[in-house]
């Protein structure tokens, strides 16, 4: 049964993998979802999967817009936005979430980096905006308390 | 498939702000149903938006974005009238595709 169900996944995973690669061939930012560094259990490991060589630094680059309590841990409102022009993607990062990557923005010419979302956390963590330079990576970083998790149930 | 986004696009000068809410339900394979059994995953892997064919906004979600998601983004040289068109797929292939028109 694990089994089958996993064979279910991973053929359903390919599908919509290759919907993205065949159904928008007018958009050249429009990238594979990357598994790996959606699977990363800490902040160190999503910026290694995103093609990060060293250990992100913490830098006034980037602003993260967080509640400090969060009633509600389904939803909590975050954003990022940054004005270092060289930062071409912003991804948030919940570190006690099972999956620590939550989204990856890329930054577009023409397109503020300025980004917002709602993300659920199953407890209270340290949160992270970290910003992707190349192979260098900054971030920022926020604890909200959750009052009520988010995951499970 | 499943119901249609809400997108409000607003100019203000130069600039334009997007806020999007999608309707999905962002199942985050951790949590159990009422038999006791993990509920599959199921969420949006990558959402676009475009302007004048223009890709302004790309972004890869795990399952850790909240149900109905809201996307808020902001890109500069939109015109009033002009439409926007958001669109997202998920892990099972589902897609959808919406449009506004900037305000």
């Amino acid at each position: 049964m694990e089994r089958r169900q996993f064979v279910q996944k991973t053929s359903a995973t390919a599908l919509a993998l290759s919907a993205v690669a065949l159904g928008l061939p007018g958009l050249s930012h429009a990238q594979a979802w990357n598994k790996s560094a959606f699977e990363s259990k800490n902040l160190l490991d999503a910026v290694k999967a995103m093609g990060g060589s060293a250990a992100p630094t913490e830098s006034k680059d980037i602003s993260l817009t967080a509640p400090e309590i969060a009633e509600n841990g389904n939803v909590v409102r975050i954003g990022a936005a940054t004005t270092n022009a060289a930062i071409t993607q912003l991804a948030f990062v919940v570190e006690k979430n099972p999956n620590a990557l939550t989204a990856v923005f890329d930054v577009l010419p023409g397109t503020d980096a300025n980004f917002a979302t709602n993300v659920k956390m199953g407890q209270s963590s340290n949160v992270y905006a970290v910003g992707k330079m190349g192979d260098k990576f900054v971030y920022a970083v926020k604890e909200v308390k959750v009052t009520l998790g988010g995951c499970g149930g | 498939m499943s119901d249609p986004m809400r997108i409000r696009a607003q100019a203000a000068g130069d600039k334009v702000t997007v806020r999007v809410l999608v309707s999905h339900d962002m199942e985050s394979g951790q949590r159990r149903g009422a038999d006791g059994k993990i509920v599959p995953a199921h969420f949006i892997q990558t959402i676009n938006a475009t302007h004048n064919g223009k890709t302004v906004m790309s972004a890869q979600w795990g399952p850790a974005v909240s149900k109905n998601p809201f996307v808020q983004f902001s890109f500069s040289g939109g015109k009033v009238g002009d439409k926007v068109i958001v669109n997202w797929v998920d892990n099972k292939g589902d897609k959808r595709t919406d449009e506004a028109a900037i305000t």
